[in-house]
């Protein structure tokens, strides 16, 4: 009944497999002890004297805590120990402070105020799972309820409530100074400016619940050695333990974490909460505790793939290319990091989707809402961006009148390619896929599509990279004046103009490690020519341009405010563009005859806007248009 | 807490234990019992993990007061194999890769069983109603599926 069909045609001469193991299953290592019931997963290892933890959960989506009183739960029969925020060693932690990546912005058990509804802020351990649910349920929270917000926009709008007291403008900060994360790639202006179609609209994915078969959990039992043990059900073991040693401020190697054998995760069991949690109260009760979420705290406070709400533009020619796409994303982070900050910038790195496209900007927040915090799901930080961006390659085949599937093929990246992060594409198979694909679906192609390949037609013009749009003083992407200034830059003019040579300096980079890593000039926002900063001539319309934003083409969604420098892009470019003085040569070959300026010393903010300031008029990149 | 004694036939084995007022068969078969296979999905009767059968019929465990045990017949995906080869539900579903994760697959071997016991040749149609108390989020149900009817095919020929 196997419905597979090997297309070993394609791309014969890069494999030398034979497909031999496909279609045929072969057996797990593990399955004699699934079908017989033997598999232990954590819940499955038995301890004499097993205490059973619960947490006290907010009702509410964001609100303080006056006071708690548990004088009828700590009276109660078989409550062993109430468990408080200061019975945690060191109650501030954010997974990816593990790889020095974010804040420590979310507590274990939240001391004064919780962001979200079920964040715990209490816990009971008791002789049963029953004592302990009883307890819990006669534990009373005095709340102070303070207004909350559920949507991305709404947060960073002015006057949002502070969600996240680490990062007060309700935004995670990327590079501990930008309210989101950029992508830019040619000028995304220009090339909207020479299409001859533009087709804008806006996608939304909500919050997805992973829901494994087994909730998450871990039991944590004193070992004889001066260690603890502990079985949990999670997906990253060494996360796990780092993360518990961490908070507990306890030697890792007094920690003798045992996993593995996973109920189902699906991204959902990395977030390192229960294993904490059972370790504290195995070191507080000295006997075995099982924390365990049930399935109703599983779907409440389990946290889900966060909602993304995406808008595209693309400027599409009329033949179907499509010759400029850009992005404004707004990724639901919940009340904590976690792991979204991190999903942004894997899924930036994917855009534009596997397509050549010319010109691309990318503006990506990640907002911190009063919602169940987000963490890893299967492809997160791509599937919802994918899930816009095909939704848009079709409306897109619509409005130019292209067959959808055509529209792929004649935009698929080939071998050769250059993606916007700077990487060349290789083993492309998009063209293959959709030709395959059509043939199935009895869709006829035109001859020329129907005879592209992946392995031609890309490269030469399509690998360089394009020069990228900045502004008058050098900066990718629009200015923030005002609300919130950037670093001055270092070694700038009078005219606030970039002086050639100290492109990459001037913001704190690290020195290259190796010659070859050194920084291009050619490659990066900045324009820097020998002699000092010269406008180029596309410049000039700039200058007639008003100084206020307003200017920003067409208002609604248009996601690259500013829009500063006017250059012509690349691929579209009208051909009287006189941009084409040569790039300068990097700095460093140079400089072998000239007098090396001083080094410059990075860049320190005197104010840094990001450690918790609330900054006035908060984002003014809502939908990509300065805020008025 | 009072405890309550309870006799039932566990895999075919007499066995006694005390049991809380309230305890549910789940607890008592994991923790009293030792009997690991069920698995604790929801406690709400909506996945399936916990399916064991009573007297025969598949229930959910989680959902059984211990005390109405009393008295029956508990059959679990531990006492399936009662040689020393796997029941050919078991080896069927090994081979057809009809578990990833494994921690359906106690129960949905019950509700497998339950059905062949009743009808030993049962439509696809009839597996999908049988197993769609069920909850599977790894593998997919058609490996299952198929798993379960190779295995009906298999036993229908040891009998005739």
């Amino acid at each position: 009944m196997s419905s597979i069909e090997f297309r070993k045609d394609l791309f014969a001469d890069e494999r030398d497999d034979t497909l031999s193991e496909i279609g045929h299953p072969r057996l797990r290592q593990d399955i004699l002890g699934h079908v017989t019931g033997r598999t232990r997963y954590y819940d499955d290892h038995l301890f004499d004297g097993l205490l059973h933890m619960r947490c006290v959960r907010s009702p509410h989506h964001h609100a303080r805590i006056r006071h708690i009183d548990t004088a009828a739960a700590e009276r109660m029969e078989g409550v062993v120990r109430i468990v408080w925020p200061t019975d945690v060693p060191r109650n501030l932690n954010t997974l990816l402070s593990l790889i020095g990546f974010g804040r420590d912005d979310e507590a274990l058990l939240s001391p004064t105020k919780v962001a979200y509804r079920g964040e715990p802020v209490l816990a009971v351990i008791a002789v049963t799972e029953r004592a302990a649910r009883e307890a819990v349920a006669a534990v009373r929270v005095d709340w102070e309820v303070l207004p909350h917000v559920l949507d991305v926009e709404e947060a960073i709008a002015p006057g949002a409530p502070s969600v996240n007291e680490t990062y007060p403008n309700n935004t995670f900060d990327y590079h501990e100074r930008y309210d989101h994360q950029k992508l830019r790639f040619g000028d995304v202006e220009a090339g909207f400016a020479a299409a001859d179609h533009i087709v804008e609209a806006e996608y939304q994915m909500s919050p997805i619940e992973q829901a494994p078969m087994e909730t998450c959990g871990a039991i944590a039992a004193p070992e004889t050695n001066d260690r603890y043990v502990c079985h949990t059900a999670t997906q990253a073991l060494f996360f796990s333990l780092g993360t518990t040693a961490k908070l507990l401020e306890i030697a890792s190697s007094r920690l003798h974490f045992i996993g593995g054998t996973v109920g189902g995760g699906f991204g959902g069991k990395v977030d390192s909460i229960t294993e904490p949690m059972a370790v504290l109260g195995a070191m507080l009760t000295g006997r075995p505790v099982k924390f365990m979420w049930d399935r109703e705290e599983e779907m409440q406070v389990g946290a889900p793939r966060g909602g993304e709400r995406w808008r595209i533009k693309d400027g599409v020619a009329a033949d179907g290319r499509i010759i400029a796409r850009s992005f404004t994303g707004f990724f639901d982070a919940g009340a904590y990091t976690r792991l979204s900050s991190y999903a942004i910038v894997k899924g930036t790195g994917h855009l534009p989707g596997p397509y050549t496209i010319p010109n691309v900007a990318s503006n990506v927040f990640c907002v911190f809402t009063n919602r169940t915090p987000a963490t890893a799901m299967r492809g997160f930080g791509i599937t919802g961006v994918d899930f816009a961006i095909e939704c848009h390659m079709d409306r897109v085949a619509e409005a130019v009148g292209v067959d959808p599937v055509e529209l792929r093929i004649l935009n698929a990246y080939r071998d050769g390619d250059m993606k916007p992060h700077r990487r060349v594409a290789k083993n492309c198979a998009l063209i293959e896929c959709c030709q395959v694909a059509a043939a199935k679906a009895g869709i006829r192609l035109s001859p020329e599509m129907a005879a592209a390949s992946s392995l031609t037609g890309g490269g030469g013009a399509r690998a360089e990279i394009p020069e990228t749009a900045t502004d008058e003083v050098g900066r990718i992407g629009e200015r923030r004046q005002r609300a919130m200034p950037t670093a001055p830059l270092e070694g700038a003019t009078a005219k606030r103009r970039v002086p050639a040579g100290t492109q990459g300096s001037s913001v704190g980079a690290a020195a290259p490690q190796r010659a070859d890593m050194a920084m291009d000039p050619r490659r990066v926002g900045h324009r820097v020519e020998d002699g000092g900063y010269q406008p180029v001539p596309g410049r000039a319309r700039d200058a007639s341009r008003p100084a206020a934003p307003a200017a920003a083409p067409p208002a609604a969604s248009a996601p690259m405010p500013g829009a500063n420098a006017a250059r012509p892009g690349r691929d579209p470019g009208p051909p009287a563009a006189p941009t084409a003085a040569p790039p300068a040569p990097p700095a460093a070959p140079s400089s072998s005859s000239a007098p090396r300026p001083p080094e410059p010393k990075p860049y320190e903010p005197e104010q840094p806007f990001q450690k918790g300031i609330k900054r006035p008029g908060v984002s003014r990149f809502l939908s990509g248009t300065r805020r008025r | 807490m009072s405890k309550t004694p309870v006799t039932f036939t566990h895999n075919g084995a007499e066995t006694a234990v005390f049991v809380d007022g309230g305890a549910n068969l789940l607890d008592v078969l994991r923790r009293g019992v030792g009997d690991l296979s069920p698995k604790y999905g929801c406690g709400q009767g909506t996945c399936g993990a916990c399916t064991v059968l009573i007297d025969g019929a598949p229930h959910l465990a989680c959902l059984v007061l211990a005390e109405a045990a009393a008295g029956r017949r508990i059959e679990t995906t531990a006492g399936l194999q009662t040689g020393p080869e796997p029941h050919p539900l078991q080896r069927h579903f090994m081979e057809g890769f009809a578990a990833q994760c494994g921690y359906c697959t106690p129960g949905m071997l019950m509700a497998a069983k339950a059905l062949l016991d009743a009808s030993p040749n049962p439509s696809r149609e009839q597996v999908i109603e049988a197993i769609s108390g069920n909850l599977c989020r790894c593998t997919g149900y058609e490996p299952i599926v198929d798993a379960i009817l190779a295995a009906a095919a298999e036993m229908r020929g040891r009998v005739a």
